[in-house]
C-alpha cells in the first residue's frame, strides 16, 4: 500500500517519521472541534463519564467501577441457563397451557396417566431449549473468540504489552496497529501521521464502504511514539454511555487545560484502522458501554400471517373444546345426578354412587359436572396438539435449509448464497402484495462504470446502455448492425470484446482507445480532460497483491470509475504522497509513456453543499492548474463568459447522457498566474486557521473565489448499470400481481427512465405523475411566503390526485396499467397534510410506484404507511445502511448482500446476492412455503380433529364419565410417531408445480396474494372433514362391531380390542388422506406415509409384548383379538375408504368445475405430451443460458 | 467482525447440488384426472360389491336366536329391585324356545347386557392389575376403592368395582329334557389365563361385604381359572354389550325345543337394563352383523353411480381444464 510505503520509507530515513500532513488533503472535514453547546454540559446528568487517562492506580477511576472489556452477548450464564430458558419458555401461552395440563393430569381428574401428557411436553421443552443452548454457545465461542484478541496496553513500567481485549480497563493506553480492529470505544491521541489521522473504516458499523478520517487533538499528536507516554496523565470528562454512533460530547483536561473532544477523536469498537501503521488512544467506552453495543438491538420480531391466523384458528378450536367439554359435562352431571333417585335407590349400583368421590357424586351433580369439565378439557386437549407448534418450527428450519441450499440462488461473482436470516416468514414470502425497493445497489450494481463523456463538444462512447436500449425499443427504432453487435459485446456479461473487463470501466470507442485520442482534432483539451481523472480526486492507489496491477481505494464507487478509466486511457496514477501525485502518461506529442509528477498544493474536496471538487497542482512546466469537477448546474455559473463555443453542445450531451440512465459531471480547468496564486493561498491558510464558527464560511468562501472563470472541458457520463436480469424479473414480479414501488433519490426523468428500463414502466402504461415542481409553485418558494406555498402545494396535489383518479375510474380499474410517479416533496407534503386518504386509493390501483427525489428518511415512512394503508404483506428490499429503518419496518426485509456493508443483510429477514433472485424466492420458495405451511396447518388440525372426536363420540357412549377410547400410550404417541412425520414431508418437501413452472406461470402467486389456501373457508372445510372422519370411523367402528361375536371363534370385541380397532382406522385415514392431499411423492413421502402406518402396526406388536402391568389394555390385544378377525379388517378397509370418499368427490368437483390456479398447471403440465415437454425444456435450457 | 481476517483460506459458500437440496427428487405428481376419479370409483365399486356379498352371506349363514327374559322372569311389576336384591326369593325362571335353523357346533351361549355402562370411566378404573398377578401386591387396591378392603381393612381379591359387580345369572340348557352340556373352558382370552390372572392367587374376602354386588366365587379355584370372571372383567366398549357365557359342543337340529333354567340373579331392573340369552353359531366374519356386508355394498353402489355420472359428464361436457390462459386473473375486472 502506497501510504505505508511512504511512511515505512519514512521510518528508514530517520527514526522519526515524516509523516504526510494529510490534513492538507481534507480542507473542510477536519475541521478542528470548536466547543459548543453540549459541551456546557458536562458534568451534568447525562455527561457524567470521567475516565482517568494512564492513571490504573487511581482510586477515583475504580470508584465508579466502570466494566472491564469482557463482552458477553450470550443470552444466558451457566448458572442462570436453567431457570431463565424455561422463563422464556413458559411465556409462550400454549406451553403454558400445555404445562397445567400436564400438572393437573397428576389429579385423579385426569382421564390418563400424567407421563403420557408430561412426556411429549418435556420432550418439546427439551428440544427448543436444546436449540437455545446451542444458539447460545455459538454466541459463547464467538464473545471467546473476541476476548482473547489480544492488544498492545501501555505499562508504566514495562512499556506497551500484549494484553487480552477482556482485560482492558476504562482509562487504559493502548496502541492498535494497522488493520486491527478497535477492541473497544477509544480516545484517539495520536497516530503514525505527523498531524494525527488515522483512516477508519466503518463498515461493521454502518455498512459504509468508504475510509473515514480520524483527527486526533493537536495538543496530543506529538505522543506519537512509544516511550511519549511515561508522564502522560489526562483526565476526559463526557457524555455517558448512548447508542448514538454520530456524536460524543466530551472535554479533555490535559496540561491544566481543556481541549474539546468530538466524533472526531473517537475510533469505535468493531471498526477497522486502515492505511494508517499504529494510533495510540485511552480507553473511554467498553463492553457494554461501547457504542456498537449499546447500538445492537434486537430487531424487531416478526410473525407471518398464517402464524397469526393460526392464533385465531387455536382459539376456535379452543372454543370449540370448551363447547364440546360443556357438552359433556351437562350430559355427564344429569347421568350422574340420576344414579341415586329420589328415594335413595342406586340407579347404576355397579358404580356404588353411594360411596363414591367428588368426581362422581350424585348428591353433588353440579361440583362434579365442573370437575368433568375440566376433565373433559383434557381429554379433548388433542383438538389443540402441543405438536403443532413443534412440527412447525422443524418444518420452518427445514425449509430455511432448502432456501440457503438453492443453487438457483447462489451468485457466482460475490460468492453469495441466499441466507435466510429467520424461519419465521418463509410463508410469508408467498404473501407479498407490494414490494418496496431501493434504486440504487438493488435494482443497479452500484458498481459505477464509466461509460461515456463529452469532450471540447464531441461525445465519445459508443456503448449502449440499458436505459437507452430500453428507449430505443420504446421508440420502435431499429437499431442499426453496428452499434447492436458493438453494445451486444459490450453488455454481454462474459467480458467485453475489446480486451478484457475492467471494473469501473465500459467506455468503448476507438477514437479514444489505446492512445488515439492523439490524432484527434481537440488533442489537446482531451489530455486536459484525462488530466482532470487522474489528478482531481481523494482516491490512494493500492499495489494489488501480484504486485502487477494497481487498484484504488476511493471513497465513492464513481471516483474510483473515474481513476480507474484515466488508467485505462493512458494516465495512470500510481503513486500519492502528500505533496505530490505521480503519474505514468502518454505524452501526445511523442507517443511516449513517462512518469510525470505533478506537485499536488490544494485539494477542496467534494461536498453536498459544494457539489464540486477542485485540485490546485503544479506540472513539470511550472503551470499551475486548477483542475475541477463538479454537478452541471454548479460548474455552468462558474464557467468563464468568453468560454468555450461548446458549451451549449456539451449541455446537450450532459441532458441525454440524464436521459440515459446515466450519472453525469462536469468537467473543467483553469490556468493560475503564480501572483494570482499566491495571493489566493495566503487568503485561504488565514481562513483555515481561523479559529471559530465561522470558520467554514470563511473556507468556503475562500474556495469560492479560485474556482470561477472555469474552462470548459467536457462532461463524464457513469453508468450505474442495472443488475442483470432486473427487468425479466420485474416483468413477471408483476405478472404474478405484486406491486412494485420504487424509492430512489434521482430526478423524475432519471427515475422515469430507469422505470422504462427496468420494464417497471411499459409504453402501454398511463402515468399519473405527481409533482411540486410546477413553475408557480417555485416562483412562490422563491417569494418565501409558506403560507401561500402551502396552499398553492395543496390545491395542485390535489388536482392531480383527481386527475389520476379520473384515468383510474376511465381504465375500468384495470390496475396493471397503471403507474404512478411521485416525487418526495410531494409525498412528504401529502404526509403531513392528511390527503393520504384519496392517495392510497389511487396507489394501490396502480402496479407500479415510483418515488423519486426521496430521502432515507422518507423510505421507512412510506413502508409503514403501504403496510397500514393496503393491511397486505409488504416486503422491503435494499442493500445499504439506509435501507435498515425500511427492511425493519416492511413484513418481510430483504437484504441484497454484495457490494455494500452488511447493515442492511444484518437487518433483513433474507439476504439474497442479486435482485433478481428475488423473482425465485417469492415464486418459488414463498408460493412453495407458503402451501406447505397453509396445507400442513390445515392437515395438521383436520388429523387432530378426526381423532378429538372420535373420542368425544365415544363419550357419548360411555355416559360421558370421561373414559378414553384408547389406551394412554397410542394417545400420546399419535402425533409424535404415527403421523407426525408425513405432515413433516408435506411441510418440508410437498410440491404442487414444479419451479419451472411456478417461474413459467407467475400468476400461480395469485394463490398467495389472496390467500387461497388458508381462507376460513377451506380451513373449516377442513376441520369439517376431520369431523366426517371421526364420524364415519366411530361409527362404522361400532356398527360393524356392536356385540354380535368378532372372531370366528365367538369372542366378542371388547373396549380393549375396540380402541384398537377405532385407532387402527385412524391411523389409516389420516395418513391416506396425507397421500391424496400431497401433490409429490418421492420414495421419502412413500416411505414416512406408509412407514407410519407399518409403525403403528410395529408399536402394536411390541407394546402388546411387554408384561401386561405394563401395556395394560395393550397386552396382546393384536395379537390376539384384532389381527385373527377378518372384521377388523374388512371394517378398516370400508372405514378408511368412506372417510376419504367424500373428500375426492369434492376435489375431483373442484378441479374439474371449480379450479386453482394450481389444479390448472398440474393438469396443464399433465396435459402436455412428453415430447413437447421435452422440447420446452430445451427451450428452457437454451433460454437460461 | 472477523469475517474477513480469515479471506485467505475462505471456502466457497457455494450451495452443493444434489437432486435432494435443489429439491429435484424423482417423484411422482398424481393427479386428480377425470379418467383417474373414474377408474378408481369403478375400482372400488367393482372390489366392493364382491366383498360385500361375501360378508353379506356370511352373516346370513348365521343362526342367532336371542330372548329376552329380564321382563318375563319376574313376577310383579312393581317390586322388581326388592325381588331381585332379596336373596330369599326363588328366582328360577323357565324358557323355551325353538331353533329356526340347524346349528352347527360349536354353538356359542351369550348373555346380553343392556345400559349397562362397562366402559364408565369410574368403573373401568375399579380394579387392580397388579393384585390380580402377583401374590405380594394382595393389598394394592387403592385404585379399587370402594370395593378394595373389607370393612376390617383386609384386602379384597380380586378388588373393585368390575370384580363385585359380576354377573351372576345362571343358564342350564336342555334339549327334550336331556341337558345340554355348556362348556365353559377356554371362553376367556388365553392371555388373561396366562398373564393377567394367575394361578397362585384365590378369591379372598370376596363378597364378605354388607352390599352385595354381583356373583361369588369359589374361592379353592385360583383366578387363572375363573374364566366367568375373566370374560366379564374384559370390559365392553359400548354399554349394549354380550359376553360369551359357554359353549355347546353338539349340533342343534332346526325346530329342536330348547328349554332353559335360568337363575334370574343379576340386578339390572335398577338402571333399567335388559338382559337377553344369545345362542348362536359363528362363520368367519364372527356373529350375524349385516353392517359390513351392507355399507360395502353401499359404498360400492355409490361409487359405481357416481362413476356413472362423472364419465357423462366427461363425455358430454368436457372440459378444456389444462389452459394456463385461463389464470388471467388480471384482466377479470372484478378484481379489487
Amino acid at each position: 500500500m502506497n501510504l505505508d510505503k511512504v511512511s515505512d520509507r519514512g521510518d528508514m530515513a530517520s527514526p522519526r517519521k515524516k509523516g504526510i500532513r494529510f490534513s492538507r488533503l481534507y480542507s473542510f472535514s477536519c475541521f478542528r472541534s470548536s466547543f459548543r453547546d453540549e459541551h456546557s454540559q458536562i458534568g451534568l446528568k447525562g455527561y457524567s463519564r470521567v475516565v482517568y487517562c494512564n492513571d490504573p492506580g487511581n482510586q477515583e477511576q475504580i470508584l465508579p467501577s466502570y466494566p472491564k472489556n469482557y463482552v458477553s452477548t450470550t443470552k444466558y450464564t451457566a448458572l442462570n441457563f436453567i431457570p431463565k430458558s424455561l422463563f422464556e419458555q413458559f411465556r409462550r401461552v400454549a406451553n403454558i397451557y400445555f404445562l397445567v395440563v400436564a400438572c393437573v393430569s397428576y389429579s385423579p381428574l385426569a382421564p390418563y396417566s400424567a407421563y403420557s401428557v408430561l412426556l411429549p411436553l418435556l420432550l418439546v421443552i427439551g428440544a427448543t431449549i436444546g436449540k437455545e443452548a446451542v444458539e447460545d454457545w455459538r454466541r459463547k465461542k464467538q464473545d471467546i473468540e473476541a476476548n482473547n484478541r489480544r492488544v498492545k496496553v501501555y505499562d508504566k513500567d514495562r512499556g506497551f504489552l500484549k494484553e487480552r481485549w477482556k482485560n482492558l480497563r476504562v482509562g487504559d493506553l493502548v496502541k492498535v496497529h494497522k488493520d486491527e480492529h478497535f477492541p473497544a470505544d477509544l480516545l484517539l491521541l495520536s497516530s503514525s501521521y505527523e498531524d494525527g489521522i488515522c483512516y477508519v473504516e466503518t463498515t461493521n458499523l454502518d455498512g459504509e464502504t468508504n475510509l473515514k478520517v480520524k483527527h486526533a487533538l493537536d495538543v496530543t499528536c506529538t505522543l506519537n511514539e512509544d516511550n511519549s507516554f511515561e508522564h502522560f496523565k489526562a483526565v476526559i470528562k463526557c457524555e455517558d454511555p448512548n447508542e448514538d454512533l454520530y456524536s460524543f460530547v466530551g472535554t479533555l483536561y490535559y496540561n491544566d487545560k481543556q481541549h474539546p473532544l468530538s466524533l472526531q477523536q473517537l475510533l469505535l469498537r468493531d471498526s477497522k484502522l486502515r492505511n494508517t501503521d499504529y494510533v495510540y488512544g485511552v480507553v473511554v467506552f467498553t463492553d457494554h458501554d461501547t457504542k456498537v453495543m449499546k447500538n445492537s438491538m434486537e430487531p424487531p420480531s416478526k410473525r407471518s400471517k398464517i402464524e397469526r391466523k393460526m392464533d385465531k384458528i387455536v382459539y376456535v378450536l379452543f372454543t370449540l373444546l370448551v363447547f364440546v367439554s360443556l357438552v359433556g359435562s351437562f350430559f355427564f352431571g344429569i347421568m350422574t345426578e340420576n344414579d341415586i333417585d329420589d328415594d335413595g335407590e342406586m340407579r347404576r349400583w355397579y358404580l356404588r354412587p353411594d360411596q363414591t368421590t367428588a368426581f362422581f357424586d350424585p348428591n353433588n351433580a353440579l361440583m362434579a359436572a365442573f370437575l368433568h369439565f375440566l376433565t373433559g378439557l383434557m381429554l379433548y386437549g388433542y383438538l389443540i396438539p402441543i405438536s403443532l407448534y413443534v412440527s412447525i418450527e422443524i418444518v420452518k428450519v427445514l425449509q430455511v435449509i432448502f432456501i440457503n441450499q438453492d443453487i438457483n440462488m447462489y451468485h457466482e461473482e460475490t460468492d453469495g448464497p441466499a441466507t435466510a436470516k429467520t424461519s419465521n416468514l418463509n410463508e410469508e414470502l408467498g404473501l407479498v402484495d407490494t414490494i418496496l425497493s431501493d434504486k440504487t445497489g438493488t435494482l443497479t450494481c452500484n458498481s459505477m462504470e464509466f461509460v461515456k463523456c463529452s469532450i471540447a463538444g464531441t461525445a465519445y462512447g459508443r456503448g449502449l446502455t440499458e436505459v437507452e436500449r430500453a428507449l430505443a425499443k420504446r421508440r420502435g427504432d431499429a437499431l442499426d448492425d453496428s452499434e447492436v453487435t458493438s453494445s451486444a459485446s459490450l453488455q454481454s456479461d462474459d467480458g467485453m470484446a475489446p480486451g478484457e473487463s475492467v471494473k469501473g470501466f465500459n467506455f468503448y470507442d476507438e477514437r479514444v482507445l489505446n492512445g488515439q485520442w492523439v490524432n484527434e482534432p481537440h488533442a489537446d483539451m482531451i489530455q486536459k480532460f484525462f488530466l482532470v481523472l487522474a489528478l482531481c480526486h481523494t482516491a490512494i492507489p493500492e499495489v494489488d497483491e501480484e504486485g502487477k496491477g494497481i487498484l484504488y481505494e476511493a471513497e465513492s464507487p464513481d471516483e474510483a470509475a473515474f481513476v480507474i478509466s484515466a488508467r485505462e486511457l493512458g494516465f495512470e496514477m500510481y503513486e500519492r504522497t502528500q505533496s505530490h501525485i505521480s503519474l505514468r502518461e502518454l505524452d501526445h506529442e511523442s507517443h511516449q509513456k513517462i512518469d510525470r509528477q505533478y506537485e499536488l498544493l490544494h485539494v477542496l474536496e467534494f461536498s453536498s453543499s459544494r457539489r464540486r471538487m477542485s485540485v490546485i497542482v503544479r506540472n513539470v512546466e511550472d503551470q499551475l492548474l486548477l483542475l475541477s469537477k463538479g454537478s452541471d448546474s454548479v460548474m455552468l455559473e462558474r464557467l468563464s463568459k468568453n468560454s468555450q463555443d461548446f458549451e451549449d453542445v456539451t449541455m446537450e450531451h450532459v441532458k441525454r447522457y440524464a436521459e440515459a440512465g446515466l450519472r453525469t459531471l462536469v468537467l473543467a480547468y483553469r490556468e493560475l498566474s503564480k501572483e494570482e496564486f499566491s495571493s489566493w493561498e495566503n487568503e485561504f491558510m488565514d481562513a483555515k486557521a481561523t479559529v471559530g464558527p465561522d470558520r467554514d464560511a470563511l473556507i468556503e468562501a475562500a474556495a469560492d473565489k479560485i474556482e470561477r472563470d472555469l474552462i470548459l472541458l467536457g462532461a463524464t457520463a457513469v453508468e450505474d448499470k442495472l443488475q442483470k436480469g432486473v427487468p425479466e424479473c420485474i416483468e413477471r414480479l408483476e405478472k404474478a400481481g405484486i406491486k412494485i414501488w420504487v424509492i430512489t433519490g434521482d430526478k423524475m426523468e432519471t427515475a422515469i427512465n430507469i422505470g422504462f428500463a427496468c420494464s417497471l414502466l411499459r409504453e402501454d402504461m398511463e402515468q399519473i405523475v405527481i409533482t411540486l415542481d410546477s413553475p408557480e409553485i417555485i416562483e412562490l418558494e422563491r417569494k418565501g411566503d409558506k403560507e401561500a406555498v402551502a396552499k398553492a402545494s395543496r390545491k395542485s396535489i390535489m388536482n392531480q390526485i383527481r386527475q389520476g383518479t379520473l384515468l383510474l375510474s376511465s381504465s375500468g380499474g384495470h390496475f396493471s396499467f397503471l403507474a404512478l410517479i411521485i416525487d418526495g416533496k410531494s409525498l412528504s407534503f401529502i404526509l403531513s397534510e392528511d390527503l393520504e386518504g384519496p392517495f392510497w386509493q389511487l396507489a394501490v390501483s396502480c402496479s407500479s410506484v415510483i418515488c423519486c427525489r426521496s430521502t432515507p428518511k422518507q423510505k421507512a415512512l412510506i413502508t409503514r404507511l403501504v403496510k397500514k394503508g393496503t393491511g397486505r404483506t409488504t416486503l422491503a428490499i435494499g442493500d445499504g445502511a439506509n435501507d435498515v429503518g425500511m427492511l425493519q419496518e416492511a413484513d418481510i426485509g430483504v437484504g441484497i448482500s454484495g457490494v455494500e456493508g452488511m447493515q442492511a443483510v444484518m437487518a433483513s429477514d433474507f439476504a439474497i446476492a442479486q435482485f433478481r433472485f428475488l423473482e425465485r424466492l417469492l415464486l418459488v420458495h414463498g408460493h412453495w412455503c407458503y402451501r406447505r405451511i397453509s396445507m400442513m396447518v390445515c392437515y395438521f388440525f383436520y388429523k387432530n380433529i378426526a381423532f378429538g372426536f372420535t373420542l368425544f363420540w365415544f363419550e357419548a357412549y360411555a355416559s360421558f364419565s370421561g373414559q378414553p377410547a384408547y389406551n394412554d400410550w397410542y394417545m400420546s404417541c399419535y402425533n409424535v410417531f404415527f403421523t407426525s412425520l408425513p405432515v413433516i414431508a408435506l411441510g418440508v418437501f410437498d410440491q404442487d408445480v414444479s419451479p419451472r413452472l411456478c417461474l413459467k406461470n407467475p400468476e400461480l402467486y395469485q394463490e398467495g396474494i389472496q390467500n387461497m389456501l388458508f381462507s376460513w373457508p377451506r380451513i373449516l372445510g377442513w376441520i369439517l372433514n376431520g369431523i366426517i372422519c371421526s364420524v364415519v370411523v366411530f361409527f362404522f367402528t361400532t356398527s360393524s362391531a356392536v356385540h354380535q361375536a368378532f372372531t370366528g371363534d365367538g369372542r366378542v370385541l371388547d373396549f380393549e380390542a375396540h380402541g384398537v380397532y377405532m385407532y387402527t382406522c385412524v391411523v389409516w385415514a389420516v395418513n391416506c388422506q396425507m397421500a391424496l392431499s400431497i401433490n409429490y411423492f418421492t420414495w421419502m413421502q412413500h416411505l414416512v406415509i406408509w412407514g407410519s402406518i407399518v409403525v403403528w402396526y410395529a408399536f402394536l406388536l411390541i407394546y402388546g409384548a411387554f408384561p401386561p402391568l405394563f401395556s395394560t389394555t395393550a397386552y396382546q390385544v393384536f395379537v390376539e383379538a384384532c389381527g385373527p378377525s377378518p372384521i377388523f379388517w374388512l371394517g378398516t378397509l370400508l372405514a378408511v375408504v368412506s372417510c376419504l370418499l367424500p373428500y375426492v368427490l369434492y376435489r375431483t368437483v373442484q378441479t374439474e368445475f371449480f379450479p386453482m390456479p394450481h389444479d390448472i398447471i398440474q393438469k396443464w403440465q399433465r396435459e402436455t405430451s412428453d415430447d413437447r415437454r421435452s422440447k420446452l425444456r430445451e427451450k428452457d435450457t437454451l433460454l437460461c443460458k | 467482525m472477523s469475517s474477513d481476517d480469515g479471506s485467505s483460506k475462505k471456502v466457497s459458500r457455494k450451495p452443493r447440488y444434489s437432486r435432494f437440496t435443489q429439491q429435484e427428487l424423482p417423484a411422482c405428481k398424481p393427479i386428480l384426472t377425470p379418467a383417474l376419479v373414474i377408474g378408481i370409483l369403478m375400482c372400488l365399486g367393482i372390489i366392493s360389491i364382491p366383498i360385500g356379498l361375501l360378508a353379506l352371506s356370511a352373516s346370513k349363514n348365521v343362526v342367532e336366536v336371542v330372548d329376552r327374559y329380564d321382563d318375563v322372569c319376574i313376577p310383579s311389576t312393581d317390586q322388581k329391585v326388592g325381588f331381585i336384591k332379596d336373596p330369599a326369593t326363588n328366582k328360577t325362571c323357565i324358557r323355551t324356545f325353538t331353533i329356526p335353523k340347524k346349528m352347527r357346533k360349536p354353538v356359542y351361549v351369550y348373555y346380553q347386557l343392556d345400559n349397562f355402562y362397562q366402559n364408565h370411566r369410574r368403573y373401568v378404573k375399579s380394579r387392580s392389575d397388579r393384585q390380580l398377578w402377583n401374590p405380594k401386591a394382595e393389598s394394592s387396591t387403592t385404585v379399587c376403592d370402594p370395593e378394595g378392603q373389607t370393612g376390617d381393612g383386609k384386602p379384597i381379591v380380586p378388588c373393585g368395582l368390575i370384580a363385585w359387580s359380576l354377573f351372576n345369572d345362571t343358564y342350564m340348557l336342555s334339549k327334550n329334557d336331556a341337558a345340554l352340556q355348556i362348556n365353559k373352558k377356554d371362553i376367556a382370552w388365553r392371555s388373561d389365563r396366562t398373564h393377567k390372572f394367575s394361578s397362585n392367587i384365590y378369591p379372598k374376602n370376596f363378597q364378605n361385604g354388607t352390599l352385595i354386588g354381583g356373583g361369588k366365587l369359589d374361592e379353592s379355584i385360583p383366578l387363572s381359572q375363573q374364566e366367568d370372571l375373566m370374560v366379564w372383567m374384559r370390559t365392553s366398549a359400548l354399554p349394549t354389550f354380550r359376553k360369551l357365557y359357554g359353549k355347546i359342543e353338539t349340533d342343534l337340529e332346526a325346530n329342536e325345543k330348547i328349554t332353559v333354567t335360568i337363575q334370574n340373579n343379576y340386578n339390572t331392573y335398577s338402571f333399567n337394563g335388559k338382559k337377553k340369552l344369545v345362542i348362536s353359531t359363528a362363520t368367519w366374519i364372527g356373529g350375524k352383523n349385516d353392517f359390513i356386508g351392507k355399507m360395502y355394498m353401499a359404498v360400492g353402489g355409490t361409487s359405481i353411480v357416481l362413476g356413472v355420472i362423472f364419465s357423462l359428464l366427461y363425455v358430454f361436457k368436457p372440459r378444456p381444464l389444462g389452459d394456463p390462459s385461463y389464470l388471467s386473473w388480471n384482466k377479470s375486472p372484478t378484481l379489487d
